[in-house]
């Protein structure tokens, strides 16, 4: 899977998104994995992360099946942190995403002083890697390289919309709903919260980034490219 | 995926949220209606809009009402708000298209949720990718394009021909009829996919030959392409191989998964290790 790495953006645009994700190996570390999957998760609470998840389950915020008429005036919009890391039940990859720095740094720290033995990546800007693993006092092991999108590009949306949408890597965000987003907000019908809501519970991972699509969306309202 | 006549308002939310862009309010019937071909099978109508449950035929009779004054029913616009979304159960060979779409869908063939493997996401206990190696992640289709396998025939043959070998638990190997010469099942040619990802390693020297020859090959594609080229860091988690091959390439990287190497074999019997996790053509 690549759904973290292919994200759109410069170096730069990355400076509020920084992923650090568990995977347990299939028969190598997969055994036992489900409370350490819950502890790697209850360690990134502290560091306050603008989403967690896991592949099975979704994020913090999620759709729900069971909404009323009074979910137009009254619809729950927060992050529920405490329901993704209960309902982890099977071996899976699981995220913690950020907003900051400091917070990807310091989180690293203490996966690594925690040695769980689970497979740990973080997925950001070349330079945040660096110095999250610098802060924490590791030797990389391997990385990958994201080279972009190409091909037939004239197939893609302008570069604010591919922004929003490529933050759920398993491409469950349509370019229309970002499109309609930006829209709305630039209409004035829809904060860049609300707008940011709507879009994260898409999102079928977890590694959404709300924060980073707040500034997306706040910024699209000035200007659209 | 069905959407149920019975249940549709036609309000129009679910036409944003496909990422396809297959579904459309049909203007003859009034109601939301998928267009089979392009639909990937993807779910994200079904699992990412909330539902409501309200009459569909008191919803309509509002809509009917409020256009007369020129207002507009407006539901929230990630809501489906009559719960119309319904599974179906997809016979071969499109029961593919939901393997490679959805990413809640498990391969069979693999045990892994979505579209690829664990790559280099575990390298530090796999060792998949090793000093010296280079591995490519070939993924098409996202964001939001979409692919048919016929399309990704063109890189796994030419590939094929290049005697690059396939990773064979990726589950796009699993589905080719002769991985010799990156063949796809014949009936599977014309179905459409959210996005598949080819896994390949070659020897580091055969990095700039590698991009190469997908940027010519992705030019003859229907669809985008992004690339993922994964390998060792040295001692001192520094990477001198490969990032200047890319530079040279004209390549500037933005972003990058790294793998901290915290991982440890903990498994009490550690499963039999194959001689190589790639297949050799």
């Amino acid at each position: 899977m690549t759904n973290t790495l292919h994200r759109y953006g410069d170096g730069e645009s990355f400076r509020d998104d920084y992923i650090i994700f568990a995977t347990p190996s299939k028969g190598k570390n997969d055994e036992g994995s489900v409370p350490k999957l819950k502890r790697f998760l209850e360690m990134a609470l502290p560091f306050r992360p603008v989403n967690i998840g896991d592949p099975a389950h979704g994020g913090a915020i999620r759709p729900s099946r069971n909404e009323t008429v009074s979910s137009h005036w009254h619809r729950d919009a927060e992050p529920h942190f405490r329901t993704v890391i209960e309902g982890i039940d099977e071996p899976a990859s699981v995220a913690a995403v950020f907003d900051n720095l400091r917070a990807a740094e310091e989180f690293l720290k203490t996966v690594k002083e925690a040695d769980l033995g689970l497979c740990v990546n973080i997925s950001t800007s070349l330079e945040g890697a660096r110095a999250c693993c610098k802060f924490a006092g590791i030797a990389a092991h391997s990385v990958g390289y994201s080279l972009g999108f190409e091909g037939k590009t004239e197939k893609l949306p302008n570069t604010q919309i591919l922004e929003l949408t490529t933050m759920c890597g398993h491409g469950m965000i349509s370019s229309s709903l970002g499109k309609k987003m930006i829209d709305w907000v630039k209409e004035g019908r829809r904060t860049p919260e609300q707008a940011v809501t709507y879009l994260t519970r898409f999102c079928s991972c977890g590694i959404f980034n709300p924060s980073r699509a707040k500034r997306i969306l706040e910024d699209a309202r000035k200007k659209m490219e | 995926m069905k959407i149920n006549p019975d249940k549709c308002v036609a309000c129009g939310n679910c036409v944003y949220v496909c990422p396809m862009g297959a579904i459309y309010v049909d203007p003859v019937i009034k109601r939301a209606t998928i267009e089979r071909d392009e639909c990937v099978e993807c779910y994200a109508c079904y699992n990412g809009l909330s539902s409501e449950r309200l009459n569909p035929v008191m919803v309509r009779t509002i809509r009917k009402l409020f256009q007369l004054v020129r207002l507009r029913f407006e539901p929230e616009p990630d809501i489906c708000p009559t719960a119309a979304f319904e599974p179906e159960d997809l016979p071969w060979p499109r029961v593919v298209r939901r393997a490679f779409s959805d990413p809640r869908a498990t391969h069979e063939s693999t045990g892994v949720q979505g579209r690829g493997t664990e790559e280099v996401k575990t390298n530090d206990v796999t060792q998949r990718v090793k000093q010296g190696e280079v591995g490519f992640t070939i993924e098409f289709g996202r964001p939001g394009v979409g692919v048919r396998f016929r399309e990704m025939q063109k890189m796994t043959q030419a590939l094929a021909k290049a005697n690059v070998p396939f990773e064979k638990n990726n589950p796009l190997t699993l589905l080719m009829s002769d991985v010799s010469t990156g063949t796809m099942r014949e009936e599977l040619l014309n179905e459409k996919i959210l996005s598949a990802i080819v896994e390949i390693k070659v020897p580091v020297e055969r990095t700039a030959e590698i991009v190469q020859l997908v940027h010519q090959v992705e030019n003859e594609i229907d669809s985008v392409v992004a690339l993922g080229v994964a390998t060792r860091c040295d001692e001192n988690g520094e990477e001198h191989a490969v990032a200047p091959v890319l530079a040279d390439l004209g390549y500037r990287i933005e972003r990058a998964k790294t793998n901290t190497g915290l991982g440890r074999i903990t498994n009490s019997s550690v499963e039999k290790e194959t001689p190589d996790s790639v297949a050799v053509l």
